[in-house]
C-alpha cells in the first residue's frame, strides 16, 4: 500500500497516522506538505486529524482550499482512495468530497474520551476485516464532530449503504449516552458512493498499539493494507 | 457579511447563550441563535459588483451553505 499523509499547518495526529499505516502495511506512507500538487503513484492519501490553520473561520475551511486539496479532488476523481480522520473528515466535507457537515458538538464541551463503534458496512476497502455489526473501541477527539445533514442526505446514505460507522454502545446499542456528540442518526463515518473515500470523526490511529492502550482499532488499517496487496 | 446557522440547523451556542442570559434573569428569552459578521473592504466602487463579489465569497468560502445562510450588507 502506498500511501500519503497530508501534513497542513496545525494538524497534530500525522505521526500516529502514519505509525499506524506503516504497522499495517510494513510501508512508510509519505509525508505531504499542504503546498505540494503532486500525488501521483499514491493509492491511499490520508488527511489526519489536528486544527488546521488554527479552526480559523470554520473546522476545515481554510484546509479545503489549500493547493494541495485540488491534487486530493484529482486523486479522488480518478478512482483513488482517500481517508479523512477527525479534521480530516471536516475538511472532506468542507471540500464538498463527502456530503453534510460537523457541527459543535451537542453538549458544547471538547469531547477527549473513549467510544464505540458499530461496523455499519463490512467488505469495503476500509472494512474488509470487520464483520458487519461487530462493535470496537476507539477514542475520540474533538470539539466539532457532531455530523449534521438534511433529511434527504441522511435517507440516500443510509439507502446507499454509505454509513460506515455509527456510535454505540459496547453491546451494539444505539444510546444517546453512547453518541457523545449528537452527531444525526448516531453516524461516525461516511463513505462516498464509490466506497473509495471514508471520513471518520474517531481516532482509529491511536488504538494499533497495546503499549499505546490497546490494538482494538488497527483492524481499519490491516483491511486497508490487504485491499492493496490483494 | 452576516453568517448564520440555517433554519433547522441545531444551533449549540445559541441555546447556551439562552441559558445563560435565564441564569442571569432576563426572562421573556424566546430562541436565541449565534452567527457572525465578517467585514470585508472591496476595491468595487459600484454596491452591485460589490455585492455579487461579497455573495461568490461567501459561497466558496466565508459560509458553509449547508449549515449557513448568509447575508450582504454594503455600506460607502
Amino acid at each position: 500500500m502506498r500511501a500519503g499523509v497530508i501534513v497542513f499547518p496545525g494538524i497534530n495526529r500525522e505521526r500516529d497516522m502514519a505509525i499506524a499505516l506503516a504497522l499495517a502495511s510494513g510501508r512508510k506512507p509519505r509525508m505531504l506538505w499542504h503546498t505540494e500538487t503532486d500525488l501521483s503513484g499514491l493509492d491511499l492519501v490520508v488527511i489526519p486529524g489536528g486544527f488546521s490553520y488554527g479552526d480559523y473561520l470554520r473546522a476545515g475551511a481554510m484546509a479545503a482550499h489549500s493547493p494541495i486539496m485540488g491534487a486530493v479532488r484529482a486523486h479522488a476523481a480518478r478512482g483513488g482512495y482517500v481517508l479523512g480522520a477527525c479534521n480530516g473528515f471536516q475538511i472532506l466535507t468542507e471540500a464538498g468530497l463527502l456530503p453534510g457537515a460537523l457541527l459543535r458538538n451537542v453538549s458544547l464541551r471538547f469531547l477527549a474520551m473513549d467510544c464505540h463503534l458499530r461496523v455499519e458496512r463490512a467488505g469495503t476497502s476500509f472494512t474488509g476485516h470487520f464483520q458487519t455489526g461487530e462493535v470496537f473501541r476507539a477514542v475520540l477527539a474533538h470539539g466539532e464532530g457532531n455530523y449534521y445533514a438534511d433529511e434527504t442526505t441522511l435517507d440516500r446514505l443510509e439507502g446507499e449503504g454509505l454509513v460506515a460507522f455509527r456510535y454505540a454502545a459496547p453491546d451494539g446499542e444505539l444510546t444517546p449516552a453512547s453518541n457523545p456528540n449528537g452527531s444525526a442518526r448516531a453516524i461516525a463515518g461516511i463513505f462516498s458512493p464509490n466506497l473509495r473515500i471514508l471520513g471518520l470523526m474517531p481516532h482509529a490511529e491511536n488504538l494499533v498499539d497495546p503499549v499505546a492502550g490497546g490494538d482494538d482499532a488497527k483492524k481499519l488499517f490491516e483491511g486497508l493494507a490487504a485491499a492493496f496487496t490483494a | 457579511m452576516t453568517v448564520m446557522p440555517k433554519p433547522g440547523v441545531l444551533d449549540p451556542q445559541g441555546k447556551a447563550i439562552a441559558r445563560a442570559l435565564g441564569h442571569l434573569g432576563f426572562g421573556g428569552v424566546g430562541e436565541v441563535r449565534a452567527g457572525k459578521v465578517i467585514e470585508l473592504e472591496l476595491a468595487a466602487t459600484d454596491p452591485e459588483t460589490a455585492r455579487k463579489e461579497a455573495a461568490s465569497m461567501a459561497e466558496q468560502l466565508l459560509a458553509n451553505t449547508v449549515i449557513e445562510s448568509f447575508s450582504v450588507a454594503i455600506s460607502q
